[in-house]
């Protein structure tokens, strides 16, 4: 068979095929949008249950606004906003999430550097220990920790937080921008070296600048990380610094007295992960796709 | 960092043991300023702990006493630990596969899909938010309440599509006249010969939970001696007025009553199932025999009250069903991305050579993903392990213990009122135990990327 048969064979179907391949792709897609209704169906749920009062949520479910559309309102979001319970939590939350963020590409990219262009002795086996705390388990650092903070006197502030997540973030920080630096060409670091550039030089103006990708990764991954962690927080914060997962959670208990609470705080919890996901979504694959154990 | 800056001043095993360079120890300065800060932090907040956690696993709840292996047989003898150690072997068993299966067929299926962006950015959206808000959003789901919960409605709404019956939850006898309630049938007190006629007068159902189709109740047709007849109808003048009993302009027949003839021995003889106007006749009867009337318990169900999602037996489900909501789309977007670094070639040779879709995909594709779908599986089984938002947060207070698993469980005995720090401990080495053959594959795998 010569190249020409087989695109002949490859391009003309018979009838039957052709209506074959049409159906088998029509019925994917009609499975495929019913999937994604069903992923959709949870999310536009909670939305819709956020814009209707505690009574309307008490007596039906959120589908009835499809016929009475006149139950929409904004006041669960209104009485929100007077909430200072929930816009203090709301406030912590970033002051959390941002630090550790912040610390974790910074020293994470420091080390990450060590790491991938310097030579000392015991480098790879130090890296085996990075590696091999990837996936330990954040409970494991509760109870020492929680000791640790209180003898510190951090404890039930927002600083024990912060170091928590950024020492349970480090490895794979240090991981993932190891991985991306030793990627850089080394003919560039050479030339900055001979020209006399010294390795802080160095790692700011060339290692950051080329790593940012990899860096913009890391920060959404630890970022989203940080934001919706319930567990550290939990322990680690008290009803002066906790955030807003926390915040929230503690309206659980009363499920349906609180929907209206917990309905709209869930999706103000859910709104800036939401826009950095959408916004930077690529990256934030690329850092699952960089190997992620945690 | 002793160590470090130790070895670095003598670097290989004492080939220059007097006055190293002025310039080395300059180096070993910079590289130590570069490790320092995360190794300082690692140190101290996480290899510290992992040894303290060690440690005080053998100690006592207080933690002044040495009690050996005690916390170990404690944790697997406990009923409650012992059933989140139980739970967590079935999550371990269920969770991953079922996100990775879904995920692989997800990821095979989008790829001739027009919209497949829109597609795995809906699939993968509820990795962006919080398992709190995942939780919220199913324990509102599921709820009991058929009025509430959106998958209980849903099976109310299939149910009254196929089964067309009217029900009258509530509905009972108007006293005094010749009818009673046994239980939650309505029968009539005498039996009555063929060619007679029975009404059942009720009250107990709102006139606006009547169906559609109810109409101004009539009186019965004369009954032949074959037959027993009567009109079934709600008591009631909408407004009030009336007298009670009598079928009245205002009042309404109850359409959709089954009304059963029931022999001395207890058997149905005939039953009939009332019109618009409440009338019922049943026919085919025996004049030698006497029947007493009756308006059987199904009638007056209080209908689908609900599946209860939440109770201690089905909520397991609805907890892993919410982990493979969040984490399908982790699996798919891996594999997909899998797929579109592959090589198609294989499959368009063994495509030419006859091979169908299904082979092409069991024999080539599948065995060409494996190195991606082994990532994903180990992912998801280490995150599975330390499962801990949605069950904190899906179960109602009476099915927490059912739902139950160790990281939950590590909590509870440690910080939320269990003050047995000992125990808590040795629970969360158990998880670090379960981690450790997916950290030996990670420094396996690191070990062949270097090699290469």
């Amino acid at each position: 068979m010569t190249v020409s048969d087989l695109q002949i064979v490859k391009g003309k179907k018979t009838p039957v095929q052709r209506v074959l391949g049409v159906l088998s792709s029509s019925v994917v897609n009609v499975v495929l949008i019913l999937v994604a209704l069903f992923w959709l169906i949870p999310s536009i749920g909670l939305f819709f249950t956020s814009l209707r009062s505690g009574g309307d949520n008490a007596a039906s479910g959120w589908w009835t606004v499809f016929t009475k559309p006149a139950e929409l309102t904004l006041q669960n979001y209104a009485n929100l906003i007077q909430n200072p319970t929930i816009m203090s939590s709301f406030w912590n939350t970033i002051v959390i999430a941002v630090p550790a963020t912040v610390l974790v590409v910074l020293l994470g990219a420091l080390a990450a550097y060590a790491f991938a262009w310097t030579e000392f002795w015991g480098r790879d086996w130090l890296l085996i220990v990075v590696i091999i705390l990837l996936a330990v388990p954040v409970q494991v650092a509760l109870i020492p920790l929680a000791r640790l903070f209180g003898a510190i006197g951090i404890f039930g502030s927002v600083f024990g937080v912060i170091l928590f997540h950024v020492a349970f973030g480090l490895p794979f920080a240090i991981f993932l921008l190891r991985n991306f630096f030793t990627q850089v060409p080394g003919e560039l670091l050479e030339a900055a070296r001979i020209d006399g550039a010294s390795e802080w030089r160095i790692f700011f103006t060339i290692m950051l600048p080329l790593g940012l990708p990899a860096i913009a990764s890391l920060a959404i991954f630890q970022f989203l990380w940080t934001w919706n962690d319930m567990l550290v927080a939990l322990i680690f914060t008290n009803s002066e610094s906790q955030p807003i997962t926390v915040a929230i959670q503690s309206q659980l208990r009363q499920f349906g007295a609180n929907i209206d609470v917990l309905s709209s705080g869930a999706f103000l919890s859910m709104i800036i992960p939401l826009i950095v996901f959408f916004a930077f979504q690529r990256y934030f694959v690329q850092a699952l796709l960089a190997g992620s154990q945690k | 960092m002793t160590v470090l800056v130790d070895a670095a001043a003598d670097p290989k095993g004492g080939e220059q043991p007097v006055r190293p360079p002025k310039g080395r120890w300059r180096r070993t300065a910079i590289i130590a300023s570069f490790l320092a800060p995360a190794l300082v932090v690692l140190g101290a907040l996480v290899v510290y702990p992992i040894i303290y956690t060690i440690y005080r696993s053998f100690y006592s709840a207080s933690g002044d006493e040495f009690v050996g292996l005690d916390n170990y047989v404690t944790m697997f003898t406990n009923e409650a630990t012992f059933t989140a150690i139980r739970n967590n072997v079935m999550w371990v068993i269920v969770a991953p596969i079922t996100c990775t299966v879904l995920g692989l067929i997800f990821a095979v299926l989008l790829e001739k899909l027009k919209w497949k962006t829109a597609f795995k950015l809906i699939i993968f959206m509820p990795m962006a938010i919080s398992m709190l808000a995942a939780g919220v959003i199913f324990r509102s789901m599921f709820q009991e309440d058929p009025n509430l919960g959106v998958v209980n409605a849903t099976i109310a709404g299939v149910q009254n599509v196929f089964s067309d019956a009217s029900s009258y939850p509530g509905a009972r006898p108007r006293d005094g006249f010749g009818i009673i309630a046994e239980g939650s049938t309505i029968v009539s007190e005498a039996e009555l010969q063929t060619g007679s006629s029975q009404d059942f007068p009720l009250v107990g159902v709102r006139q606006t939970d009547l169906p559609a189709d109810a109409a101004q109740a009539e009186p019965a047709p004369a009954a032949n001696d074959t037959q027993i007849t009567g009109t079934v109808f709600l008591d009631v003048v909408p407004g009030g007025g009336g007298v009670n009993g009598e079928i009245e302009q205002g009042k309404s027949g109850l359409p959709g009553i089954r009304v059963d003839a029931v022999a001395p021995d207890g058997a149905v003889r005939g039953y009939a199932t009332t019109g618009a106007g409440g009338t019922y006749t049943i026919e085919g009867l025996s004049p030698d025999e006497s029947y007493r009337v009756a308006l059987p318990a199904t009638n007056f169900d209080q209908g689908f009250q609900g599946v209860a999602w939440l109770g201690p037996s089905l909520i397991n489900a609805v907890i892993i069903l919410s982990y493979v909501w969040i984490w399908a789309g982790f699996a798919m977007v891996m594999i997909a991305s899998g797929l579109s670094a592959m090589d198609r070639s294989l499959q368009e040779a063994s495509r030419v050579d006859g091979a169908n879709e299904w082979q092409v995909f069991t024999k080539i594709t599948a065995p060409l993903l494996s190195p991606v779908l082994i990532v994903v599986f180990v992912t998801l089984v280490i995150n599975v392990l330390k499962i801990f938002d949605l069950v904190y947060v899906i179960p109602p207070g009476v099915s927490k213990p059912a739902a139950n698993v160790i990281a939950v469980e590590m909590w509870t005995v440690s910080f939320g009122g269990g003050a047995n720090q000992g125990l808590g401990s040795a629970l969360a080495l158990l998880l670090l135990i379960l981690v450790l053959p997916s950290m030996i594959i990670n420094v396996r795998r690191f070990r062949e990327e270097r090699g290469r």
